[in-house]
C-alpha cells in the first residue's frame, strides 16, 4: 500500500429502506487527545436493516460504534466534531440525557458480560434501574425478550439460576436478550462473536437474521462471510476514514474502491 | 563447550541438514548446545526464593510452637516436691523451670567446690513454685543441685489454688464444719467446698448484681436531681427532686435488706475453716470458701489430671481474674476485646469504603488523588501510639469533653465521655486500620472488568446505578480481605489502647442489663494488654508468666476464628459472584 497517504472521497451505494434512516452521522471527526481517530465520517444508518462495519484492525469501526450510545464518554480526553442524530436531535448536543439515550440504544459486546445475578435479574436489569418494579411487566419482558434471542426454550425453568453458570453462546444471547429488553431502536453490536465457537455462532447470525426489521442494527465485525451473510448495507473504514459504504452484495462482489477490493479480498487486513 | 557440541550428532535426514545450514547464518554454531545451564533456568535464584520462604514460615512455626507448648501445658497439674535441702532446711513446691548458674564457690563445702570446679564453674539449679506468700513473702525459690539432700513427693501434700493470696501448698491439719472441730475427712471436705464455693458465689452475685445495681440506679438518680436542677432551677425542680428522692430512699431500704442477708452468709462462712499446714510446720486457717480448688497433686490418676486441666480451661475462659490478673479468668478481657473488635468493624467498614469510592470511581484522576493515596498509604506507618495520642486528644479530651458539657453535664466534673472508653478505642482503631481498608478497596474496585461496567451503563443505568449493582458487588471479595486485614491488626494492637480506654481491671463489662445496655463511655480489658500487664507489671512476674502463655495462646485463637468467619463469608461472596465465563 504506497498510496496510504492519499484519499479518494467515500464512495456510496446505498440500499435505502423504505422507512428512513435510523441515525444520520454527519462530518464526525473524533480524536484521542492529540491523536485523530475518526476523520470526515458521513453515514446514515438505515432504519430496520443490518449496517456491518468491517476493516482491518485500529481503523475506527469500534470508535465510531461506541459513539453511536456515547459509551466513549467514558475514555478521558476525548474531542469530538460533527453531529450523530437520532429522529433529528444530535446526541452530542448540550443538555442531552446521556442516560436516556443509551435506553434506546440497546447495546452487546464483544465478550459476553452478563452480570453476577440470576438470568431474571439480568434481563430486567434495564427496566429494574428505571424504576419498574411490577412483576407483571417485568415477567412479560422477560419471556418476550428470551422469545426474542431464542433463549427461552433453553432456560424458561431456571430463570432464577446464576446466569454465569450459562455456556458461552448462551450467555451471548442472554446479553442480546438484556439489550432487547429495554425495547431499544438501535442494536449496537460490537463483534458479538468473536469469542464464541461456530455453531454459537451461527445461532446468533441467526437471531440477528430475525431481529432486523424490529430493531436497526449497526454490527461490527472481523469477519468479512459473516459481513457477507448477515447485512444489508456494509461500510469499509480504513485509518478512521470511511472508503465505500453500500449495498453489501456490491460491496462484496464488484466494490467501487481499489482499498475496498484489496481487503474483501484478503490482499491485506 | 565447543567439545561436547562436536559430540552431538547432526540431525538425520537431508531435511534437517538444510535446516541446520540455514540456521548457521543467525546463530553461530559453537554456541548452540543441547542442555540449557542452571542459571537460565534460574535456579540459583529459586533456592533463594525457597529458601527465604522456609525460613519465614519455620520463623513463625517455632514461634506457635512455644505459644503452643507452653500455653497449652500452663494448667496440667503438676506433681509436688518435698525437698531436703543439706542446710537442714525442707521445702515444698512444683518445679517450674531449670537453669546452669555459676555459684559463688566462697560458701561451698570443698567436695561440692570441687565438683563445681570440675564442671568449668557451673551448676544445675531449679526453680521451685512454693507458693505460700502470705507466709514466705515470695512465691519461688531457686534451688541447686549440691543443696538437694533428698527428694520426696509425699501423698498427703495438697495444691490449693486460693481467691486471695495465690496458691498454698502443704497437708490439711483438721477442719472446722458449722462450728465444730473435726479431724479432715476427704469426703466430707470435698462436698463442704463446693458448698462454701456456693456460698462465696452467691455473696459474689449479691454483692456485684444486685448491690451494684442499686448503686447504680441510685447514682442516676442522683444525676437525674442534678440534671433537674440545672436544666429547670433550683426551685422549679424541687418536686422532682422531692420523687426522685423517695426512690432513692427506697432503694436505699433494698440496699440495707441486701446488705443485712450478704452479712448473715459471710457470718455462716466463718464457721467453715480448714487448717492448712505448709511444709514447716506453720499453719493458717483460711475459710473453706477461699480455696477455690484442690487436689492431691502427688496422688492423681490420668483423668483426675485432665479434669482439672479441663476445669482450669474453663474457668480461664469464663471467670474473671484474681489475684492482680496471675490467676482466674480472663473472661472481661476476651469479651471487651472482641467487642472492641466489631465496634472497630462497625466504624472503619463504611467510612473506608466509602472514601475509596470517591477516591476510585468519582474523583478525577490526577496530581491530587495521587497526593490523596499516598498520604493515605503513608498513615499506615504511623506509629500505632501516635494514633493513641491522637485518639486521647481529640476524641477523649475534645470530643468526649464537648459531649460531657452538652449531655452530661450533671456528673462533672467527673467526666462521662471525656476519658478513655470502648467508644473511643475503636474509632482510635478504626482510624489505625481505615487506609488497609481504603488501599484494599480501591484495589477491589479497579479489578472489576471494565466490560461489566459498560453491559450496565449501555442498559441505560447511571454511574451510581452501575456501582451500586454491579460494581459493588463484586468487589466485595476483595473489600473484605480488607476488612479482614483490618480486624487483624486491630485485635493486635495494643499500644493505643492503652491512651484511650484500656485498663488493668475493668469494674463492668460494656454491656449489661441496666438500659441502655450498652455502655459505649466504659473502660474495658484486652486480652493484649492483659499479657503485657501480666507479664510485666505484676507483682510478680515469675508467676504471671504461664498467663502470658496462655492468653497469647487465647489471644491466637480468637484472631484466627474471626478472621475464619469472615474468610468464610467473603468465601460465599466469592463463590456467588464468581465470573464464569465460559
Amino acid at each position: 500500500m504506497s498510496d496510504t497517504l492519499e484519499f479518494e472521497p467515500t464512495a456510496y451505494h446505498v440500499k435505502k429502506s423504505n422507512e428512513g434512516a435510523a441515525l444520520d452521522i454527519v462530518d464526525f471527526n473524533l480524536w484521542y487527545g492529540k491523536k485523530q481517530a475518526l476523520f470526515d465520517n458521513n453515514l446514515e444508518i438505515q432504519k430496520g436493516q443490518v449496517t456491518a462495519l468491517i476493516g482491518p484492525s485500529g481503523c475506527g469501526k469500534s470508535t465510531l460504534l461506541r459513539c453511536l450510545n456515547r459509551m466513549n464518554d467514558l475514555v478521558d480526553d476525548l474531542t469530538i466534531e460533527g453531529q450523530i442524530t437520532v429522529d433529528g436531535f444530535d446526541i452530542y448536543a448540550k443538555g442531552v440525557d446521556v442516560i436516556a439515550l443509551r435506553k434506546r440504544m440497546g447495546m452487546v459486546f464483544q465478550k459476553p458480560n452478563p452480570f453476577a445475578m440470576s438470568i431474571y435479574d439480568n434481563i430486567t436489569y434495564p427496566l429494574r434501574v428505571d424504576g419498574v418494579t411490577k412483576r407483571s411487566i417485568l415477567d412479560e419482558t422477560v419471556e418476550h425478550a428470551l422469545r426474542q434471542s431464542a433463549l427461552w426454550n433453553e432456560v424458561k425453568d431456571r430463570l432464577n439460576d446464576s446466569a454465569l453458570g450459562l455456556s458461552g453462546g448462551q450467555q451471548q444471547r442472554l446479553c442480546i436478550a438484556r439489550a432487547v429488553a429495554s425495547d431499544p431502536e438501535v442494536l449496537l453490536m460490537d463483534e458479538p462473536c468473536s469469542a464464541l465457537d461456530p455453531i454459537a455462532t451461527a445461532r446468533i447470525e441467526e437471531l440477528i437474521e430475525e431481529l432486523k426489521g424490529t430493531y436497526s442494527i449497526v454490527m461490527v465485525t472481523h469477519s468479512m462471510a459473516q459481513a457477507a451473510r448477515v447485512s444489508d448495507n456494509t461500510a469499509f473504514m480504513y485509518l478512521g476514514r470511511l472508503i465505500e459504504y453500500g449495498d453489501t452484495d456490491t460491496i462484496f462482489t464488484n466494490p467501487q474502491r481499489p482499498r475496498t477490493n484489496d481487503y474483501v479480498t484478503g490482499r491485506f487486513g | 563447550m565447543t567439545t561436547t557440541n562436536e559430540q552431538i550428532p547432526p540431525a538425520s535426514g537431508a531435511a534437517g541438514v538444510a535446516g541446520v545450514a540455514a540456521r548457521d547464518a543467525v546463530v553461530p554454531r559453537q554456541r548452540r548446545r543441547f542442555s540449557t545451564d542452571l542459571s537460565s533456568l534460574g535456579e540459583p535464584a529459586l533456592w533463594g526464593f525457597g529458601g527465604a520462604l522456609a525460613l519465614g514460615i519455620i520463623m513463625i512455626a517455632v514461634f506457635l510452637m512455644v505459644v503452643l507448648y507452653n500455653g497449652a501445658t500452663t494448667f496440667w497439674p503438676k506433681p509436688i516436691d518435698r525437698v531436703e535441702l543439706t542446710d537442714g532446711n525442707v521445702i515444698a513446691g512444683t518445679e517450674r523451670r531449670g537453669t546452669i548458674f555459676r555459684p559463688q564457690l566462697g560458701g561451698l563445702d570443698d567436695a561440692t567446690r570441687a565438683e563445681v570446679e570440675a564442671n568449668d564453674g557451673f551448676a544445675f539449679r531449679t526453680l521451685y513454685q512454693t507458693a505460700n506468700f502470705d507466709l514466705y513473702g515470695d512465691d519461688f525459690q531457686w534451688v541447686a543441685d549440691f543443696e538437694v539432700e533428698n527428694v520426696t513427693q509425699p501423698e498427703d501434700f495438697y495444691y490449693f489454688e486460693r481467691q486471695t493470696w495465690g496458691v498454698f501448698i502443704g497437708r490439711i491439719a483438721g477442719m472446722t464444719i458449722d462450728g465444730q472441730e473435726m479431724a479432715y475427712d476427704p469426703a466430707v471436705f470435698r462436698r463442704e467446698q463446693a458448698a462454701a464455693r456456693d456460698r462465696f458465689r452467691e455473696i459474689r452475685r449479691l454483692e456485684r448484681s444486685e448491690i451494684g445495681g442499686i448503686n447504680y440506679l441510685i447514682e442516676r438518680e442522683r444525676l437525674a436531681q442534678r440534671r433537674a436542677v440545672i436544666r429547670q432551677g433550683e426551685e422549679a425542680a424541687a418536686a422532682d427532686v422531692a420523687a426522685s428522692q423517695a426512690r432513692i430512699a427506697e432503694l436505699q431500704a433494698e440496699f440495707q435488706e441486701i446488705q443485712a442477708r450478704v452479712n448473715e452468709i459471710r457470718a455462716r462462712d466463718r464457721n467453715y475453716s480448714v487448717v492448712l499446714e505448709e511444709v514447716g510446720g506453720r499453719q493458717i486457717t483460711p475459710e473453706i470458701s477461699q480455696i477455690v480448688r484442690f487436689f492431691p497433686a502427688n496422688n492423681l490418676g490420668f483423668f483426675d489430671k485432665l479434669g482439672i486441666y479441663i476445669s482450669r480451661w474453663w474457668e480461664f475462659v469464663s471467670a474473671e481474674p484474681r489475684e492482680a490478673n496471675t490467676q482466674g479468668g480472663v473472661m472481661p478481657a476476651i469479651f471487651g476485646t472482641v467487642a472492641m473488635t466489631l465496634l472497630m468493624v462497625v466504624f472503619v467498614a463504611p467510612f473506608g469504603v466509602i472514601t475509596a469510592l470517591y477516591l476510585r470511581e468519582y474523583a478525577k484522576q490526577g496530581r491530587v488523588t495521587s497526593i490523596v493515596r499516598i498520604s493515605v498509604n503513608n498513615l499506615a506507618g504511623v506509629p500505632s501510639i501516635v494514633y493513641g495520642v491522637f485518639g486521647l486528644g481529640f476524641f477523649a479530651y475534645a470530643m468526649g469533653g464537648t459531649i460531657d458539657q452538652l449531655f452530661y453535664p450533671e456528673a462533672l466534673p467527673n467526666p462521662t465521655f471525656g476519658k478513655g472508653g470502648i467508644l473511643w478505642a475503636s474509632l482510635t482503631l478504626a482510624l489505625l486500620t481505615v487506609p488497609v481498608v481504603i488501599v484494599a478497596t480501591e484495589e477491589a474496585l479497579s479489578a472489576v472488568p471494565r466490560s461489566m461496567r459498560e453491559g450496565s451503563l449501555a442498559c441505560g443505568a447511571s454511574k451510581w446505578q452501575t456501582i451500586r449493582y454491579v460494581v459493588l458487588p463484586k468487589a466485595l471479595p476483595g473489600i473484605m480481605t480488607g476488612m479482614i486485614l483490618a480486624m487483624a491488626r486491630g485485635a493486635g494492637e495494643v499500644a493505643p489502647l492503652m491512651l484511650v480506654g484500656v485498663v488493668k481491671l475493668a469494674p463492668a463489662l460494656p454491656i449489661d442489663g441496666f438500659a441502655p445496655f450498652i455502655h459505649l463511655d466504659r473502660s474495658f480489658m484486652h486480652l493484649g494488654f492483659h499479657i503485657f500487664d501480666v507479664g510485666f507489671q505484676s507483682r510478680n512476674s515469675e508467676a504471671g508468666k504461664p498467663m502470658v502463655f496462655v492468653t497469647t495462646l487465647l489471644l491466637l485463637a480468637l484472631i484466627i476464628v474471626m478472621n475464619a468467619t469472615a474468610i468464610i463469608i467473603r468465601n460465599r461472596l466469592k463463590r456467588k459472584y464468581a465470573t464464569g465465563q465460559f
